[in-house]
């Protein structure tokens, strides 16, 4: 991010949040239509209706079995997701309990909660940092629609206009329960892909 | 006797490969068309994660670390030979209790200089 006049050491606050406005009418103006549900090889599956080989399906095996969720948990649906990943609930059962840090180690983003406006640029930028193949986890009515603030000025009416969504998960906020359904939906999606689909 | 470093050598080649395979292992997913190649500058970029600093990461810091950094290490390390001292205190007898004694009010004298010269004052 380019900030004020080159060789300053330090930014006005006023230059900062001129700076990061900026980027964020940037954001908004280029996400004013949803991204489409990356789903297509679903219909293929349909389509061809022949039995997966075996290699697609220990690469499916391997990749639905060591699904690691990046941090991206923005608002209050976080708490049932640590919920879902402690003992009681346990997603290690899926080999999902490595909650990564870095983007560059995770390929699964559980959405948890509201995004505003303002914190959207660092959203698609995590995702942008993950490793292929990832998948999305739109998790809350916040996440799929913008929930109860859907009218707000300031958010994000529904994640799928920053980054594609593989598995919407309703709920305000959703139970555990429903949480590991969406994760069990996403592993059945991951089982029907092939790689020569890209 | 010879035949014991035949351990370090199997133990060496056993490095080797594993570090070779872990360095080919995504080219040659890459070549097979397994992993998606869909580059975009952010993930190609070398920085790992987090946000980029805005402006030059070349800040000034405050000299005043520096004083404080260096009165901590002196009390830290102070510390650090009190503990084996508190284990064998019974052993050490009187002369090592003056002794240690001796060693504080060598570092509290330090410790007093500074305060003297105000460096514990953020001006």
């Amino acid at each position: 991010m380019e900030v004020g006049r080159a060789g300053l050491y330090v930014y006005s606050d006023t230059e900062l949040d001129r700076a990061e406005g900026a980027a964020i009418e940037s954001l908004k103006a280029h996400c004013q239509q949803a991204i489409p549900d990356p789903d297509k090889w679903l219909e293929e599956e349909l389509r061809r209706n022949i039995l997966l080989t075996s290699v697609d399906f220990m690469l499916n095996w391997a990749r639905r079995s060591s699904l690691w969720p990046v941090i991206c948990f923005p608002a209050c649906c976080a708490f049932e997701l640590i919920a879902t990943a402690a003992s009681r609930f346990d997603i290690s059962r899926f080999g999902m309990e490595i909650i990564r840090a870095s983007p560059r180690q995770a390929d699964l983003m559980i959405t948890a909660g509201t995004l505003t406006w303002k914190m959207a640029p660092q959203v698609r930028r995590i995702y942008d940092q993950m490793a292929e193949p990832k998948w999305v986890i739109a998790m809350g009515a916040c996440a799929i629609s913008g929930g109860t603030f859907a009218q707000s000025y300031s958010v994000v009416p529904g994640y799928n206009l920053i980054v594609p969504v593989d598995v919407y998960v309703p709920g305000c906020p959703p139970r555990p329960e429903a949480l590991l359904y969406g994760i069990k939906m996403l592993r059945d999606k991951i089982s029907k892909k092939s790689i020569t689909e890209g | 006797m010879l035949a014991d470093y035949a351990y370090i050598g199997l133990f060496l080649i056993v490095a080797l490969f594993f570090a070779i395979t872990t360095l080919l292992l995504p080219f040659t997913l890459r070549f097979f068309r397994i992993v998606p190649h869909k580059p975009n500058p952010i993930k190609s970029s070398t920085y790992e994660c987090g946000m980029e600093t805005v402006g030059k990461s070349w800040v000034q810091f405050n000299f005043r670390y520096y004083f404080y950094a260096l009165l901590f290490l002196a009390l830290d390390v102070l510390v650090v030979f009190l503990y084996p001292w508190a284990v064998d205190l019974r052993q050490l007898g009187h002369f090592g209790f003056i002794g240690v004694f001796i060693f504080i009010f060598i570092v509290i004298v330090g410790y007093v200089y500074a305060w003297r010269k105000k460096v514990l004052e953020w001006k």
